[in-house]
């Protein structure tokens, strides 16, 4: 029984983990930017679609496509505002400029947590569950909301594993992340095919947070915990691999869940964090990593 | 102009001059500082009630004349950031007063800093047992601080005495699992549970101690569900909105009772989005009850200024800034400790009930009064988007109910 309940779960949390760090894994193996403001970006979607739902009354659904909508406008916002100006700027070193982007997105993320505790307080809140009930699943009472999460987070990475692998846009942010220069002499501009992956990386941050909203809760506290918790999986993983960030996110997300089951909910975070200690220190490269 | 007219000039506003400090002086406003965790809903209810108090007590003419001037500072929740802000309040703000925090750990950093600078603060919303036990291990030194709330000890009390009169003689309860949060306050807390709620009836099976950052509570539930407990006794006011969210999307077939201090807020309906029904938390008062005739006066000011009604934290901190406005009147003075004697003499109706402060020679010294004749607090439930009150039995307006996922057990 008790297997069973943490198999489901683990199961719930790793996929709503993989969601998450996949867009944060994409932009880095493609545009080869770290960005810091994820959590905030996640936390934004959540808040917004709260806020339509709960606040202003327009319903779950209408709550949740505004949420994923603003987070893919904030994601835009980070790249023309935070992160191109930077990338194009004469007067940032070409070796330094991974440094100012990712020092630029840490403090944007910081002033996303700030703004949104302004608005709404520091408050956590939940986003409400799209399908409402619980079922059991052998003898475990399970939501069907986290089913639901679990299908939709598995939906959206299998359509962009369709994106990327089948498609001809794909194929360029593929070969955009193995070799930009090859792509720039065959005449592709690099700068659309950026901006590109970041319309993909909106989308699947504002999913993920929305989601993540309806199963753990969000808030402006949860910023800094859920960059972190990406920046874990996509380490561990190997930075950029997409097949490297979802096993991590398996690993962590089953770690911690027997960690919270079978010795106590208050150290959940911590057999993670050393595995990722030790995966440093013996495979720099990540488990799957290229680099 | 005229000479004649310019000396006539010079003459006024000679005369304007010489008036003017002492006008200025006869309106020298009152300093009372306030440190608070902005950000939060209790901590921001410490805000507002301190700021409702002190408009209405200006303008009823404010203290022998001179208006009360807040001077509200965010802690952040941090001890750092308040010490720093209570040490600028006194010395630059001159602040004759400081009241706030609902932080138990905050105010226990505090309390030596009252002592040291011999300044009065009122504690109005923290609850650790140690805040007045400080101030009766050596009272010469510690009496400038009053805990103008409940010591989590009467809380616990207050638990039982509600749960007595409504889980177990109107639901036949039996067994419970304490769940509290890892803080300060809920050590004594949940000695006190530990202690109460065997007398009264209900078994504890088991008493569950987790991070006040945990995210996911499936892993306590489950195991709480295994023990077949009638009611979850929480002590929960760091936490709120997850593990009362959880409880409801996964339908623990468990009552939830005891103190899940942001149940306390009206603002936690539209926070869970509901899953709050069938939630029974203490309080220190209800809306649309009249624990004194102050009460509901209070709450319909708070409602009107701020759009939402108040948090625990707001009665205690508005009562508090009028025990303090009261004193001062007493004392004629703005020095220390004739404003600590003064205090001391309280006793007045406020929104929670009788206010009145305990003696040196009590366990809690400085601590408010518990009991039918001061103040007990109220067990609250939320009921189809309202809290209702179900305790104490002669002020409830409505008999406490489950949602249809919680067995209550035939008698």
């Amino acid at each position: 029984m008790l297997a069973i309940q943490i198999l489901i779960d683990g199961f719930a949390i790793s996929t709503l983990y993989a969601l998450g760090a996949l867009g944060f894994t994409l932009i880095f193996g493609v545009s080869g930017v770290l960005n810091l403001a994820h959590g905030g970006l996640m936390v934004i979607a959540a808040m917004i679609a709260w806020y339509l739902d709960t606040s202003l009354g327009f319903g779950p659904y209408v709550g949740a496509l505004a949420g994923v909508a603003v987070c893919l406008v904030a994601a835009l916002v980070t790249y023309g505002g935070i992160v191109r100006p930077i990338e194009n700027s004469r007067a940032v070193p070409a070796h330094e400029r991974e440094l100012f982007v990712l020092t630029a997105t840490l403090l944007w993320g910081v002033m996303i947590q700030e703004s949104l505790s302004y608005a709404f307080t520091n408050s956590p809140i939940t986003v409400q569950p799209l399908i409402a009930g619980t079922v059991s699943i052998l003898g475990v009472r399970t939501p069907i909301n986290e089913i639901f999460i679990a299908a939709v987070a598995w939906a959206v990475m299998g359509a962009l594993w369709l994106l990327v692998n089948r498609t001809q846009v794909g194929r360029r942010l593929l070969a955009a992340s193995i070799n930009p220069r090859a792509l720039t002499l065959l005449g592709f501009e690099l700068d659309r095919i950026y901006l590109f992956v970041w319309v993909i990386y909106g989308l699947l941050a504002g999913i993920a947070g929305v989601l993540l909203g309806s199963f753990l809760g969000s808030g402006s506290d949860y910023v800094p915990g859920l960059t972190g918790s990406a920046f874990t999986i996509v380490v561990l993983g190997g930075l950029g691999s997409v097949s490297g960030t979802l096993i991590a996110a398996y690993i962590v997300g089953y770690i911690e869940t027997v960690t919270a089951y079978l010795v106590s909910p208050s150290l959940r975070e911590v057999p993670a964090l050393i595995l990722l200690v030790v995966v440093i220190y013996m495979r720099p490269q990540g488990l799957l990593g290229r680099r | 102009m005229s000479r004649k007219k310019t000396a006539f000039a010079a003459a006024f506003a000679g005369a304007a001059m010489a008036v003017v400090p002492v006008a200025a002086q006869a309106a020298k406003p009152i300093v009372v500082g306030i440190t608070s965790e902005i950000g939060t809903i209790p901590g921001k209810a410490i805000a507002n009630g301190a700021t409702l108090a002190a408009e209405q007590i200006n303008a009823a003419g404010g203290i022998d004349g001179r208006p009360i001037k807040l001077v509200i500072e965010d802690d952040h929740l941090s001890t750092t950031d308040a010490i720093r802000s209570f040490q600028r309040m006194v010395r630059q703000d001159h602040a004759v007063a400081i009241i706030g925090t609902f932080v138990s750990e905050v105010a226990l950093a505090l309390e030596p800093w009252a002592a040291r600078l011999h300044e009065p603060y009122m504690i109005t919303g923290a609850a650790a047992n140690e805040l007045s036990e400080y101030v009766h291990k050596d009272f010469k030194a510690h009496q400038y601080i009053f805990h103008a709330y409940m010591p989590a000890a009467y809380l616990a009390r207050a638990v039982c005495d509600a749960s007595k009169a409504t889980l177990v003689d109107q639901f036949h309860m039996k067994t419970a699992v304490v769940m509290s949060e890892d803080a300060a306050w809920t050590k004594p807390l949940d000695a006190g549970y530990d202690s109460c709620l065997p007398k009264i009836g209900l078994k504890v099976l088991d008493n569950i101690r987790f991070a006040p950052n945990t995210s996911d509570f499936t892993p306590i539930y489950q195991k709480i569900e295994t023990l077949k407990p009638n009611v979850i006794i929480a002590g929960w006011a760091h936490v709120g909105v997850q593990p009362t969210v959880q409880w409801a999307q996964q339908k623990v077939p468990v009552a939830l009772a005891g103190i899940n201090a942001q149940a306390g807020s009206d603002v936690f309906w539209k926070a869970t989005n509901g899953a709050t029904e069938g939630v029974i938390t203490g309080s220190t008062a209800a809306p649309g009850v009249a624990i004194t005739p102050k009460t509901l006066p209070f709450t319909d000011a708070y409602v009107k200024k701020f759009g939402y009604s108040p948090a625990y934290s707001a009665y205690s901190t508005y009562d508090a800034v009028y025990a303090l406005a009261d004193a001062l009147k007493r004392a004629k003075s703005t020095k220390p400790l004739p404003i600590v004697h003064a205090l001391e003499q309280t006793n007045m109706v406020g929104t929670q009930g009788q206010i009145a402060f305990q003696g040196a020679k009590s366990k809690f010294a400085h601590a408010l009064k518990y009991g039918p004749d001061y103040v007990t607090g109220v067990a609250l439930q939320w009921q189809a988007g309202q809290q209702k009150c179900i305790w104490p039995l002669k002020l409830a307006n409505a008999k406490a109910k489950f949602p249809g996922f919680v067995p209550v057990p035939k008698s």
